[in-house]
């Protein structure tokens, strides 16, 4: 096939919005991550203002970076590789714009909402009763077109991208209702139905399911279609893919538990899920191993090709990220780790170094063949891989350092057996971590401005140029 | 394609039909939420006062919130408490304090006695937390004066040089509006939380009227002295 056949087959007017927003997100969304790490660094950048304070723009920044920039690359890649892989168009191109308008109209009413302290208290799952029907209303508009495209594909089987991008469809939709049931008491005000050590399970089961499936295995839905597309090689084992997916999937439900260690959730519980967190290293080292295998015999192209060097990195870092998690799970690790800035480094290098790198792997990737053109400059692009890379270092060493400080200072005792340090005391020795904490963070914003501007100056450089002339086609 | 099976037969016929894949998934991801979620409802020992009753209050026939006394039990928060409550949640307070104390040596020393399930009975959502950036309030209560709270919470720096705390001046300046706090209590009687009609109108008519600050520090100097925990009995295996 021609380019132009492959462009008139196939709707990609909706993968290049989709991936054109998720850029200025991944910015945008970062940008706030580095204004509340300053604010907790120097607080005089709170302003005194209602609406800049760090614990109404947290939530700004965790729904920014999970639900705009992660939910954008998502339906991208989603809507590409689900064209791509079943040899269809998709079901409805008007339906897939419902889910594009509808997505970015949640987004727009969070950056309103939340700066103005409408929120239901609960962690990634802040916005209020309204703009959670209308995300369960534009999600499952995603739903219907995926499963509905891949039910009218050409090919027998299929393809694994598909699986795990399934799994985060239907386990995204039962963890976004049941958590977000509330009764209202106003347009923007509602309590959650559950309360106490059950509303604690429900919050954690949703909480870190949101990480499993929307960050886990949604962006494995996007490792597995563009891995083996940018390496041109097939995925490494099938049957490792097999055992990735169903253990994954099966396994991953079970983790929300571990977030409550030595809380007033039953003993049970918490083992539970530290005993299956701890399972959960198998399938996704067993992943991990792989994506990375895939490159077995071609690693020179690590050398050349910009595109997997981001790939085979976030790949190090969900090994890295996903075995860190299971010890973090262990009780005896977690009495130390627990409430300490140690979880929110883990998180990060999760977030920043497996989502925001496989997320730009897919981006750069997308950009080239969407727009039928070679990348602006390969400079900027490897400009942009060391910059996160070396922000993502900075950001998670400093907060080894200020969660492990903070684990042991709280726990201390002196010579006489009395606490040996104040609370205070603790926040004040966190002050020169969480400078550098911002510091990391803005080389990651920088590294993300830099993909922004070479995604702008590419397109710029595809519309001068005849539209699809003899450009190969890449199918 | 060949029709040679690469795997087993179950998954090759998952892979061929998009329902029995999707329904397949429904199945096996419903399961670990429903093993961990469901037991937390029927299983006794989840919750603490199903052994010790008194750790909720009880009031007697006649008794109104009017007549509770710190120490009688957990009950439900007053219209002023209540909207303190909403305060925190609204200014995302629960993103760096927990209210949540773990059965450690250090954390019995620093903060009081761990926490248990049924105090938080009467919270809709939960406020247990999940990150320490400044400490604990889960027993905050009649730790500070109501002057050192509302210092405090207008300028954290003026009592505790090290904190990184925002300042909150616009707690003072707002005023609660007896109608909305009337309908926050109603909403959390329809969730089950026991207040009568008439008490709810009483509750609605002290608060009104009343700054938001004036319900912040009500709400903080509740926190943890509902329940008279005893040292002494083991509430939680």
């Amino acid at each position: 096939m021609t380019a132009s056949q492959v462009e008139q087959k196939y709707n990609f007017d909706i993968v290049r919005w989709f991936t054109v927003v998720s850029v200025i997100y991944l910015v945008v969304g970062t940008l706030v991550g580095v204004y509340i790490a300053a604010e907790l660094a120097w607080p005089v950048f709170n302003l005194d203002t209602p609406y800049l304070t760090f614990g109404r723009l947290r939530p700004l920044h965790t729904n920014a970076v999970i639900f705009a920039f992660g939910g954008c690359i998502l339906m991208a890649t989603g809507f590409y590789s689900v064209q791509r892989t079943c040899g269809v168009r998709l079901w409805s191109d008007k339906l897939a714009w419902f889910t594009f308008w509808g997505w970015n109209l949640i987004i727009v009413l969070a950056v309103i909402t939340l700066p103005l302290g409408f929120t239901q208290g609960k962690e990634y799952a802040e916005l209020e009763w309204p703009i959670d029907i209308l995300i369960a209303v534009v999600w499952l508009s995603f739903a219907a077109n995926f499963i509905v495209t891949i039910a009218r594909r050409q090919s027998s089987h299929i393809y694994v991208s598909n699986w795990f991008f399934l799994g985060m469809i239907v386990m995204i939709t039962y963890l976004h209702v049941v958590n977000s049931l509330a009764i209202p008491v106003t347009l923007f005000k509602s309590y959650s139905i559950f309360a106490s050590v059950q509303d604690a399970m429900i919050q954690w089961w949703w909480g870190h399911n949101a990480v499993g499936f929307y960050l886990t295995a949604g962006f494995l839905g996007i490792m597995y279609y563009f891995v083996p597309k940018q390496a041109n090689r097939p995925i490494f084992s099938y049957r490792l893919s097999v055992l990735h997916f169903w253990s994954l999937m099966f396994g991953y439900v079970w983790l929300g538990s571990h977030h409550l260690q030595y809380t007033a959730l039953p003993d049970w519980a918490g083992s539970l899920g530290a005993a299956i967190s701890l399972a959960m290293i198998i399938p996704s080292w067993g992943g991990a191993v792989n994506g990375m295998m895939t490159l077995s015999g071609a690693w020179d192209k690590l050398r050349t090709d910009y595109v997997l060097r981001f790939l085979i990195m976030s790949l190090a870092f969900y090994a890295m990220s996903t075995f860190e998690g299971p010890v973090m799970s262990l009780k005896v690790v977690n009495a130390l780790s627990h409430y300490t800035d140690w979880t929110i480094g883990h998180v990060h290098s999760g977030a920043l170094g497996w989502v925001g790198m496989v997320g730009a792997g897919a981006i750069y990737h997308l950009l080239t063949r969407l727009w039928s053109t070679e990348i602006y400059s390969v400079k900027l692009v490897n400009t942009h891989f060391w910059l996160a890379t070396i922000g993502i270092a900075i950001y998670v060493v400093a907060m080894w350092i200020s969660g492990l400080m903070q684990g042991l200072m709280w726990r201390d005792y002196d010579e006489f057996g009395t606490l040996s340090y104040t609370f205070a005391e603790s926040v004040a020795a966190m002050h020169p971590y969480y400078v550098l904490r911002t510091v990391g963070g803005l080389l990651y914003t920088l590294g993300g401005v830099l993909m922004l501007y070479n995604v702008i100056m590419t397109i710029r450089q595809a519309s001068a140029a005849p539209r699809l002339s003899a450009a190969p086609a890449h199918a | 394609m060949a029709e040679k099976i690469h795997s087993t037969k179950l998954q090759d016929k998952l892979e061929r039909n998009i329902w029995a894949l999707l329904l397949m998934l429904m199945l096996l991801l419903s399961i670990g939420g429903i093993v961990e979620i469901v037991p937390l409802y029927y299983l006794d020992a989840t919750m603490e006062h199903n052994a010790r009753p008194e750790i909720l209050w009880q009031p007697k026939a006649g008794q109104t919130l009017a007549d509770w006394q710190p120490g009688d039990g957990i009950r439900p928060y007053t219209g002023l408490e209540l909207m303190g409550r909403d305060v925190y949640i609204r200014e995302g307070c629960y993103l760096c304090h927990s209210q949540m104390i773990r059965p450690f040596r250090d954390e019995k020393e620093r903060y009081g006695h761990y926490s248990l399930a049924s105090e938080s009975i009467y919270d809709h959502p939960f406020q247990w937390g999940s990150k320490r950036t400044g400490p604990d309030l889960a027993r905050v209560g009649g730790k500070y004066s109501d002057a050192w709270h509302s210092k405090h919470l207008m300028a954290p720096r003026s009592v505790v040089p090290e904190s990184v705390m925002p300042n909150y001046p616009w707690l003072a300046e707002r005023v609660l509006d007896e109608a909305t706090v009337s309908a926050h209590l109603k909403a959390m009687q329809t969730l089950g939380v026991p207040y009568s009609d008439q008490e709810i109108s009483v509750l609605a008519a002290a608060a009104g009227g009343k700054t938001e600050m004036q319900a912040m520090v009500a709400y903080m100097q509740v926190l943890g002295t509902m329940a008279r925990l005893d040292s002494g009995v083991v509430y939680r295996e």
